[in-house]
């Protein structure tokens, strides 16, 4: 199971900006779930509160109001039913990418020889089999991300939540994980929520894609594409691809469907 | 699983024998102009300081004939060992003491709030002037000579130790929370290694402070050691003498330093190859 909810999750935070105290409602009451073994994207402008939605869902940071809940149980803290990959990886640099994804594992109280191996495993599911004794600084970005998804996997959390984990990658590297987050999820069949600007990206993962907009959300759409997606190099050559694509571009716009014709 | 990373592909980083090449003319290597640069300043000491009356100064030649007479009468050996016991245990005490004081106090505001004072007032203390206090608490020994080089020694460790902990990226300690690691684990784990460079840059100042500190103590406690030789000497008028304490406690600075850098490239070898000089 990995059924996630926001039900009604509100962030204020203060910030002072020369001198001055602004009052900012990131997040205005927000509900949404993730049902078992499915994507949700969230997707929306800079500062439109789906990373800070993300951070609660994950525990790293608190809501003002609202609670988010896991298969029924309140999150109040960071947990292992829910990993974490980070936009920059975040990997730790004095590790190897094999100790990197041993350290979630050994925080989590896996010891012993089964603690190498379940690494190494995880590993070699993102496809770094012959990397593990690289540092991060040897590694490239879309290296270092694989390790953060194999470190978040490793502890076989319920939910994966994933900040923008391939914004800072080159498209072509983007486009490989992107297939490779879905062949993941196909053999790991984790439930995700994913966080990005990335419009392509977005239709290319979803099953349903949340759109934000300061601190609201604007609509919630379906994402007719059928599963496994298999190349995704078709996928965006199908006329539900770029449907989907047309919609959502426009409600990110602020034009709703229905004003359309 | 295919691998369609570009970087895969490129060597991590560029052989030793590329970056030679790519430098371009061949450069003289490293040592040699320590070597010349001390050649040049030991023949320049050597032809002004030998013109001076012997009282008021000396000169390389001099000093290493002292520096032989002192060896050989096992006089220096003696002094150096005398001198190394309080240095080396108030020395490597201040590391002991200040690593963790200055990573607590990064890390909690609390301890911040009720130590970072004492931390920030204590590195500017006159330590000089509290000499004969602690000689009335510790006596004129062993004790008291440990306690002034400590005292000196602890505070530039904590301070950088301290500044490298609130230097730490907030997202690698979320890297913790996010995995449940509980509070000293993410001390340990994650900010104690991130503030290595820190520590290590605030170990080596120290110990600069740390070789002051004991020549101090050996001058108003109980004479002794090298601090001994010192005193002993300039009230001889033997100036020659003098200096070679002095020049052995800088070579043993530089020693210090030298074997630090070789511990943090040892214990951190990240950090050189992230960081790296394009100069090396």
């Amino acid at each position: 199971m990995g059924d996630v909810s926001l039900i009604d999750v509100s962030k204020r935070f203060t910030l002072q900006i020369d001198g001055q105290v602004h009052r900012v409602q990131a997040l205005d009451r927000v509900s949404f779930s993730v049902r078992d073994g499915e994507i949700v994207v969230l997707i929306g402008p800079s500062g439109c509160g789906k990373t800070t939605a993300l951070r609660i869902a994950m525990g790293l940071d608190r809501a003002s109001a609202g609670r988010v809940t896991v298969d029924g149980r309140e999150v109040k803290a960071c947990g292992y039913d829910r990993g974490m990959v980070f936009q920059h990886a975040e990997l730790l640099p004095w590790l190897t990418a094999l100790e990197n994804v041993m350290f979630g594992l050994e925080m989590k109280g896996v010891r012993g020889p089964e603690l190498r191996a379940t690494a190494q495993q995880y590993l070699d599911l993102v496809g770094l089999k012959e990397s593990a004794s690289r540092r991060p600084h040897q590694l490239s970005g879309g290296m270092k991300q694989r390790v953060g998804i194999a470190r978040a996997l490793a502890i076989d959390p319920k939910v994966l939540l994933m900040d923008e984990p391939f914004g800072a990658l080159d498209a072509q590297t983007r486009e490989t994980m992107q297939a490779e987050l879905l062949d993941i999820h196909a053999r790991t069949k984790k439930t995700i929520l994913f966080v990005t600007h990335d419009l392509d990206e977005a239709v290319l993962l979803a099953d349903r894609i949340v759109v934000m907009r300061t601190g609201r959300i604007e609509e919630i759409f379906d994402v007719p594409l059928p599963r496994p997606r298999g190349d995704l190099g078709v996928i965006r050559g199908l006329p539900a691809f770029a449907e989907t694509r047309y919609r959502i571009w426009r409600a990110l716009h602020g034009e709703r469907a229905e004003m359309v014709h | 699983m295919s691998t369609g990373d570009k970087a895969a592909i490129l060597p991590a980083a560029p052989e030793a024998g590329e970056a030679d090449q790519a430098a371009g003319p061949r450069r003289p290597p490293r040592w040699a102009i320590t070597v010349g640069s001390l050649i040049v300043a030991l023949a320049i000491w050597e032809i002004f300081g030998s013109q001076i009356n012997p009282i008021f100064g000396s000169y390389p030649t001099a000093i290493a004939e002292a520096f032989w007479n002192l060896t050989v009468s096992g006089k220096l050996g003696a002094a150096l060992l005398q001198s190394l016991q309080p240095f080396l245990a108030g020395y490597l005490l201040a590391i002991a003491i200040g690593v963790p004081l200055g990573l607590v106090i990064g890390r909690f505001w609390v301890a911040e709030a009720a130590l970072g004072l004492y931390v920030t007032a204590g590195y500017a203390m006159p330590l000089v002037a509290l000499v004969p206090l602690l000689m009335l608490w510790l006596g004129l020994g062993f004790k008291v000579k440990a306690a002034v080089v400590l005292l000196m020694s602890i505070f530039p460790i904590t301070i950088n130790t301290w500044l490298g902990v609130t230097a730490v990226p907030k997202s690698l300690v979320e890297v913790g929370k996010a995995f449940v690691a509980p509070d000293v684990t993410i001390l340990r784990r994650i900010i104690l290694p991130a503030t290595l460079p820190y520590i290590m840059a605030g170990i080596r100042l120290a110990v600069g402070r740390a070789v002051v500190a004991m020549v101090i103590a050996e001058f108003f406690t109980t004479i002794s050691g090298l601090g001994a030789i010192i005193i002993n000497s300039a009230n001889n008028f033997d100036t020659a003498t003098m200096f070679v304490p002095i020049i052995v406690l800088m070579v043993l600075a530089i020693g210090l330093n030298w074997l630090i850098g070789a511990i943090e490239h040892r214990v951190a070898p990240w950090q050189a190859e992230i960081a790296g000089r394009d100069n090396p």
